[in-house]
């Protein structure tokens, strides 16, 4: 199980788009879609071209397997059975969250707590460390470019602590301005929380320095993974970040599970998230104490087959190793780059030299949500609208971007499909 | 899926290009925002009212073609019609982009060209943000409208 990771090198986080990456082995995207049911669809007549996976990624046999024998062959309650059935749920469970500890290199499968997504992480660090760290006057600092999950908890929070939220600009490319970054940095800032990877720019953020600039004053760091996690190697002790977290719908797992990496330390100082069965060691109506951590944070019956199927998911990403994703999406970003700016009319917004995966698009005289239905009829399914990041539209101007974004599935035909739709978008618009 | 040539119809296109009535009315009588909250899409909608009769009528704002062109088409549908007859256009003009069923409705002149949008649920809301916002407006709410 281990041999899997070993091709993945951690300095891929933040090496220039342009170095070399050799596959461990040929990557052949035709096997690769292959394992995904979904799509060989078609969308009326014509084939599906799936470029929405910013939102949400497709599901993989092995996810869809390990979904059905959970409940097939291994349902029943976990940590309170003392039969055989809920002794397997429970080593699945927890075999799952060891897998997770593991693809984001967490020193213990303590450090991963299961959550129903990358909102819920955010959210549980800012209940929980937040209220017990941040108080009046204080300082909370993300940046531009945040999804709003990741900036609407740190608002609520502000809010009722009396705590200022503080804004990291970006540039005109969508990149991270640094020295800005590090000028908001000060005694007051009781935490910094910033996306790795940008879903309506693709900007890869340097994460490592951004850490580095916070550690130099003593600032916690939360990564928001969400974007980042399926298209590079995390590794949160080389990184030395203090929480990360990533959602499963997006990792090729299912919806509803997710994971939030918090340090040990940190983790067995804070308060409980929410309460209720599994987080209590006992209770009485006078007392109760909590169990440690990860149940500590994970109160209830939780999403056991989400999470046996994330587990599955990570698997599968470590399996077909991250050098070769790196190698096969790079350059169909390159290709789709090139494809789109021949387009006339079209200018694409993030233009970051660090990016991934994602195109986001305005067309001359059309507004993104007709881009997105004349391009449907066409198969091609891409996402329009502000993608849950306004801050980032009116940072540039835009009321909307159309947006293609790519897995480890897509293939250049895909993006030709795309184009050829863009034409029919221009019969109609003129 | 039915033809894109039945959702963007040339008038629709039309419009969109050059929308009627567009821009800003000074010191209207009645006026509303209107804000799709999925799609990022904002419109005002202001108004002149004499005798209970709309005499001028003005929308800014930005949207997609649908949204641009719907309140392009009410604004003229509406100009000197009573703000009961506005409300009961608006009643038809929803039944007809919502309801599967309904049958054409002659009355609805210039405006029978949104017809094809009840076939592109995910659009129904572009179509019918400014008469939500136009609605607003009559009712001199103080909240923005919302197609939510
Ligand atoms: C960068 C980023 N952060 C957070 C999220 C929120 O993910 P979820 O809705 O699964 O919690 C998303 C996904 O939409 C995202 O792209």
């Amino acid at each position: 199980m281990t041999d899997v990771y070993r091709d993945v090198d951690v300095t891929t986080t933040t090496v220039a788009p342009t170095d070399p990456l050799v596959a461990p082995e040929p990557f052949d995207v035709g096997r690769i879609r292959e394992l995904f049911p979904i799509l060989a669809q078609r969308v009326g007549d014509k084939p599906l071209a799936y470029l929405d996976n910013a939102a949400t990624t497709q599901k993989p046999r092995p996810v869809l397997d390990a979904l059905s024998r959970y409940y097939a062959e291994e349902n029943a309650n976990i940590h309170r059975g003392v039969y055989a059935l809920s002794q397997h749920a429970t080593e699945a469970y927890e075999g799952a969250r060891a897998k997770v500890a593991r693809f984001l290199n967490a020193t213990e499968p303590a450090e991963i707590i299961f959550t129903r997504n990358a909102t819920e992480g955010i959210n549980l660090v800012a209940q929980t460390f937040g209220r017990q760290t941040v108080g009046a006057g204080d300082e909370v600092v993300i940046s531009t470019m945040e999804h709003h999950s990741n900036i609407v908890p740190w608002q609520m929070l502000c809010e009722e602590k009396g705590a200022r939220l503080r804004v990291v600009p970006i540039s005109d490319t969508g990149e991270l301005m640094l020295e800005e970054l590090a000028s908001l940095l000060g005694p007051r800032t009781k935490l910094l929380s910033i996306v790795h990877m940008s879903n309506s720019l693709g900007t890869i953020n340097p994460v490592r320095e951004v850490v580095e600039l916070a550690q130099a004053h003593g600032v916690p760091v939360l990564i928001d993974g969400s974007q980042a996690a399926y298209h590079m190697p995390v590794d949160v002790q080389a990184l030395g970040c203090d929480f990360y977290v990533v959602t499963g719908h997006k990792l090729y797992g299912p919806t509803g599970i997710g994971a939030l990496y918090g340090r040990r330390a940190l983790l067995d100082a804070m308060p409980p998230y929410q309460g209720g069965g599994d987080m209590i060691r006992s209770v009485t109506f006078e007392r109760t104490t909590y169990n440690e951590v990860p149940h500590k944070f994970e109160a209830g019956t939780p999403h056991i087959a989400g999470a046996i199927g994330l587990g599955a998911a990570v698997d599968f990403i470590a399996g077909v190793g991250f050098a070769a994703i790196t190698a096969h999406e790079r350059p169909l970003l390159e290709y789709a780059t090139a494809a789109l700016e021949a387009v006339p009319g079209l200018r694409l917004i993030g233009t970051a030299p660090n990016k991934a995966s994602i195109l986001s698009f305005v067309l001359d005289g059309v507004h993104a949500h007709d881009i997105g239905t004349i391009v449907d009829t066409e198969g091609v399914a891409i996402r329009t609208g502000h993608h849950c990041t306004q801050p980032v539209m009116e940072r540039f101007g835009v009321p909307a971007t159309a947006r293609a974004s790519l897995a480890m599935y897509n293939t250049t035909a895909e993006i030709d499909q795309l184009v050829a739709a863009l034409t029919k978008v221009r019969e109609i618009f003129g | 899926m039915s033809d894109l040539r039945e959702l963007y119809q040339e008038v629709i296109l039309d419009h969109n290009r050059s929308p009627r009535n567009f821009g800003r009315l000074e010191d209207p009588t009645l006026q509303a925002d209107g804000h799709n909250p999925l799609c990022g899409d904002k419109l005002t909608v202001a108004l002149n009212v004499a005798d209970g009769v709309v005499t001028d009528i003005r929308f800014e704002g930005s949207g997609c073609a649908i949204s641009k062109a719907s309140a392009s088409l009410m604004t003229e549908g509406i100009k000197g019609k009573t703000l009961d007859e506005a409300r009961a256009l608006f009643e038809r003009f929803h039944q007809m982009v919502t309801d599967q069923a309904a049958p054409a409705d002659a009355s609805l002149g210039k405006l029978t060209v949104f017809a094809g949008v009840r076939d592109y649920p995910a659009r129904v809301k572009c179509a019918i943000l400014a008469w939500h916002t136009l609605l607003a407006a009559v009712d001199n709410s103080q909240e923005p409208a919302s197609t939510e």
